[in-house]
């Protein structure tokens, strides 16, 4: 479903030496398959991600989502981006609508919807995560568990093949996590291809076919959450893990 | 200067202070940020387009009227204006031109940071959903940035009925133009320097008033 091959991306900082975020990923992400990123800070585990659906250009390297060479300067981005939803750790609901109009926005403009097909849409999916009750409200009425509930039925509003989460629960109260992470179990059950960029541990081993562990720009272990998290090959990983609680 | 003679100026001259000045210089005041609003809208496209050129030109007339004063400004406006068009042009035209130009580069850069104080999440989370950018910006982005610049917007009349001050240099009929006129018929400079800055004074007070109001509502409907 995507595949990525050498891609690398820096970023120029001014006045200092452009810093290497990616070396040369090479990935494969196949149907169906719930892969979660963890790794220290710093070591491309967003980036990477976020290259996935183009919010990051890389400078080197191709991604090939669905057969599609994304990376290429002829394609419309925005016709494959429709499929593929993305969560950001900071919700990024639009403030200036209420939360039928969040989710509804995008199916109506990029024109796969009627408003009144979307409607529909978004009144299953805002029961299926249990915010019916909140449709009319604006998202400053709620809390962050919810704004991230909401964000991700915006993404699912759009019914994509992928759902790429990028540290969906780091900005949430502690009190909030759980229900966040249901939704997104939830998901991955009924067999979302999923990347989820996580610190959440104990999650990413329960939810995930498969973990890989990112350090300094490159994928430097990559197997079955048993493999990676309970025998861990690379010294990294291991040192990793040791400090990290789960 | 004696309370006496202020209250005797007033009496005989309100008609042109109240009437003739505060009419002119709120119309002025008026047109400059209508036009300039518009210029402003323009300056600012430019300033954020693709299109290297037009970004170019934009931060260069900005630049220029940012870097030059606003009395040059009006000087330039009334006598390069009715030269430039072929109908006959009053002053009080040529001023609110130069008036406009000058509001349009202060706003263009106020409306630049209201869309950039937009938070950038934003605009990715509207671009991963496949929205492109124009529909992101006129969706998303600009219904936020407007409640950053409407208030802008307030302060910036209240400011220009301050800086159309300079157009009495002209006669045009704002109200320092009133206090030029009195004074040369009463000679009683304090006096009528009294008169007109507490009328400015009240002009502004009232704005504001309303302008506090108007931010009010805009944060409540959040």
């Amino acid at each position: 479903m995507i595949r990525t091959e050498n891609v690398h991306k820096s970023f120029k900082v001014e006045g200092r030496e452009p810093l290497h975020v990616l070396k040369g990923i090479n990935e494969h992400i196949t149907k169906g398959e719930v892969v979660s990123i963890i790794g220290p800070s710093g070591g491309g585990k967003s980036t990477f991600l976020r290259c996935l659906n183009m919010l990051e250009v890389p400078e080197e390297g191709h991604i090939w989502f669905e057969g599609v060479d994304i990376t290429s300067s002829d394609i419309d981005i925005n016709i494959h981006r429709q499929k593929m939803g993305m969560v950001f750790q900071h919700f990024n609901v639009f403030p200036n609508m209420t939360v039928m109009q969040n989710i509804t926005l995008a199916p109506v403009q990029t024109k796969k919807k009627t408003q009144a097909e979307a409607d529909e849409i978004a009144i299953a999916l805002l029961n299926r995560v249990g915010l019916i009750e909140k449709k009319n409200e604006h998202p400053s009425r709620l809390s962050g568990g919810q704004k991230q509930r909401l964000a991700i039925v915006r993404a699912l509003a759009m019914e994509p093949d992928v759902m790429l989460f990028d540290e969906p629960t780091s900005a949430l109260d502690p009190e909030m996590v759980g229900e966040v992470l249901d939704v997104i179990k939830d998901l991955v059950k009924s067999g979302m291809t999923s990347v989820i960029v996580t610190h959440e541990m104990g999650f990413a081993r329960e939810v995930s076919d498969r973990i890989l562990f990112m350090d300094d720009g490159i994928i430097a272990e990559s197997g079955t959450p048993d493999q990676v998290m309970r025998n861990p090959q690379n010294p990294r990983t291991k040192d990793f893990l040791s400090k990290v609680l789960y | 200067m004696s309370f006496s003679n202020v209250v005797r100026i007033f009496t005989k001259y309100w008609k042109v202070f109240l009437i003739t000045g505060v009419s002119h210089t709120l119309l002025l005041s008026l047109i400059t940020v209508v036009f300039g609003a518009l210029l402003g809208l323009i300056l600012c496209y430019m300033r954020m387009s693709f299109h290297k050129p037009l970004r170019a030109v934009s931060s260069f007339i900005v630049d220029l009227i940012r870097g030059t004063p606003m009395l040059l400004q009006v000087y330039v406006g009334y006598f390069l204006v009715p030269k430039l068009l072929p109908f006959k042009v009053s002053e009080f035209m040529a001023v609110s031109v130069a008036f406009s130009i000058n509001s349009g580069c202060y706003l263009s850069e106020a409306f630049r940071s209201g869309i950039q104080a937009v938070d950038k999440g934003q605009m990715e989370a509207a671009r991963s959903l496949g929205l492109t950018y124009s529909q992101a910006m006129k969706k998303v982005i600009l219904p936020q940035a407007l409640k950053n610049i409407l208030p802008e917007l307030g302060n910036e009349f209240v400011t220009i009925t301050k800086d159309t001050s300079l157009a009495s240099t002209f006669f045009i009929g704002d109200i320092m133009t009133s206090y030029l006129i009195v004074r040369g018929n009463t000679f009683l400079t304090f006096e009528c320097l009294f008169i007109v800055a507490v009328i400015y004074y009240v002009i502004n007070k009232i704005l504001t008033f309303f302008l506090n109001r108007f931010e009010r509502r805009l944060r409540v409907s959040d």
